[in-house]
């Protein structure tokens, strides 16, 4: 009825052949150690994921095997239509990769060069290759940074370059991996929304990796997690949050000390002098709770803190570990 | 498909772009080639000396011995110039590089032999010309030396190439060893800088079936000086170099597609 998905994982699996020291002797064992395994999802074309998880959990991994830089030890792996690692050379031509700790650009080049080596890589029809870069160059703000040597560049500003190094050649996929790791609030922000807006004008289907929530929440429509190796939720991200029975904590600054505040939806976690920590479902409004607390104590202050995405996995953990 | 099969044409596309780089920066471009023909420079005046107090070595006057040098000097300086950044294939697995190259639509192979791609190497071939053109005078020239001559540059490119191919993969083994390669590279490049008649008989046949690098410059020098083998081997040796670079270049083609195989097995 409708065209394969884009991107299409049936039970993948990797193991690794590690080898480990026994305790006390010199003597060494061979073990295997699965690192993805009976891992099933599909990406349709168009899609933004949130592709989340612990460290070690098998993030990595897997965006390697769907890059075509690992190969599966088992499983069906395709995309575009492509299995991954036979075809690696003409998927490059259709996915970006960005790995936030690691630049793909050369270090001693200016960025102008860097984009122009890419253009050769990719062979780039030179007017597709100009109306890229001047679109990204001035969507990142990058126009006064196009001669300096890559090295020179702030950490935001590489992020950039990184990201329009990764478009010129218009992929179909963009993987991101921890974009946004290290930058400013206002950074964060305004990459988000050129994100946003690539996805939108041009269809570009996002695989994002990330410890920032608000990363998922500003750009997501779906998210994946991956505990120990396999999904362990695929779904909306209001989803997640009922799933995991994430809450938020508003925390209660009172005028006097009193005894824990009784209002319905909260319950007080914590206790200290005037300060009271309430918690409550992350999907349910805060404003009644504040109106009722107000309504009774005097307030001096209050604020909301936001799950975060390890408190929510850590959760959906253990409501899984009690089902 | 088109970069599968022309991975040359892709070659010469990042080489130029790391030329017009490297140019951006006249001056330093300058030092740099200038301080790496002096070093050549004095490299062959050290053997020049030895012969002001002796006449021959291993039985080769200067001017063999500068044939000798200058044929292997240019072929590993031809080598080096094309694909010297293999050496550093260690690094590129360390820090990571190497995924972002497995990224790219472009062979891995192409990609890192043309990473940071320096004209900087060429004060090697210029000194090896130099010192091999000095040399030319020596050699009873004939239609068929010529071609043996011509035969023995590009024979003696392509077994330095596969050398450093070859070597260099060990790192996807161990990433920490470039000096390995080194070894066989440039201790090639030295060892085939004498004759082989002042090495014992066992290393000259140790240099012609394990590691031939007797093929880069010493089988067709004895052809284009007319001599016969000096270790009674066979005659049409002389003519193999073009063989056993096909040899060598193939191993190493070979190993490197293991390398890479394993490499992207691994994930390591």
């Amino acid at each position: 009825m409708t065209a394969p998905p884009l991107i299409d994982v049936v039970d993948l699996e990797r193991t690794f052949d590690v080898r480990r020291r026994v305790d006390g002797s010199r003597r060494r064992v061979r073990e295997s150690v699965r690192a993805v395994h009976d891992l099933t999802f599909s990406v349709g074309a168009g899609e933004m994921i949130g592709y989340i998880g612990p460290n070690g959990a098998g993030k990595s991994t897997t965006i390697k095997m769907l890059t075509g830089i690992l190969e599966p030890t088992g499983g069906h792996l395709r995309v575009a239509g492509l299995e991954p690692q036979r075809n690696r050379v003409e998927l490059a031509r259709r996915i970006g990769v960005v790995f936030g700790q690691r630049t793909t650009l050369w270090w001693d080049l200016p960025l102008q060069d860097s984009f122009d080596l890419l253009q050769k890589m990719y062979r780039i029809p030179t007017d597709r290759y100009r109306a890229n870069l001047d679109r990204f160059v001035e969507l990142l703000d990058l126009g006064d940074q196009l001669d300096t040597p890559v090295r020179q560049l702030s950490l935001g500003q590489r992020m950039r370059g990184d990201i329009t190094a990764a478009l010129l050649h218009d992929p179909e996929i963009l993987y991101l991996d921890e974009p946004t790791i290290g930058l400013d609030v206002v950074s964060k922000g305004r990459l988000r929304e050129f994100l946003r807006a690539l996805n939108a004008e041009r269809g570009t289907t996002l695989v994002l990796t990330t410890h920032d929530l608000q990363d998922i929440e500003a750009l997501c429509d779906r998210v994946i997690v991956i505990d120990h190796g396999t999904a362990v939720f695929d779904g909306p991200l209001a989803g997640l949050h009922a799933q995991g029975g994430s809450t938020r904590t508003l925390v209660v600054d009172l005028v006097d000390e009193a005894d824990p505040i009784s209002v319905p939806g909260a319950t007080v976690r914590r206790v200290e002098g005037p300060r009271q920590w309430l918690s409550f479902p992350a999907d349910a409004s805060a404003a009644p709770i504040v109106g009722a607390i107000a309504a009774a104590y005097d307030l001096a202050d209050l604020s909301i803190q936001e799950p975060d995405i390890e408190d929510v996995i850590r959760q959906l953990y253990q409501s899984g570990d009690r089902a | 498909m088109a970069e599968v099969l022309h991975p040359v044409a892709r070659y010469r596309d990042l080489a130029w772009l790391w030329i017009r780089a490297e140019v951006s920066y006249p001056t330093s471009f300058a030092m740099l080639v200038v301080g790496s023909m002096l070093i050549n420079a004095l490299d062959f005046v050290g053997i020049a000396i030895m012969f002001s107090s002796i006449d021959s070595l291993g039985g080769f006057g200067l001017r063999e011995i500068a044939l000798l040098y200058g044929a292997t000097g240019i072929g590993i300086g031809v080598a080096d110039t094309l694909i010297g950044s293999v050496e550093r294939i260690g690094e590129f697995v360390r820090t990571g590089r190497l995924d972002q190259m497995l990224t790219k639509p472009v062979p891995l192979l192409v990609q890192v032999c043309a990473d940071r791609f320096t004209l900087r190497r060429l004060g090697r071939i210029t000194q090896a010309t130099a010192v091999l053109v000095w040399a030319l005078p020596v050699v009873d020239w004939t239609l068929s030396r010529v071609l043996v001559a011509a035969v023995m540059v590009l024979s003696a490119s392509a077994l330095f190439f596969g050398l450093f191919v070859l070597f260099s993969c060990v790192q996807f083994w161990t990433t920490d060893a470039s000096e390995f390669a080194n070894a066989f590279t440039y201790g090639g490049n030295t060892l085939t800088q004498y004759p082989l008649t002042v090495f014992p008989r066992e290393l000259a046949i140790a240099l012609t079936i394990v590691l031939p690098i007797a093929f880069v410059n010493w089988y067709p020098c004895l052809y284009l000086l007319g001599r016969s083998d000096p270790f009674g081997l066979p005659e049409w040796l002389q003519f193999c170099s073009p063989l056993a670079a096909a040899v060598v270049v193939a191993a190493a083609l070979l190993v490197w597609r293991t390398g890479v195989r394993r490499y992207t097995s691994t994930g390591s």
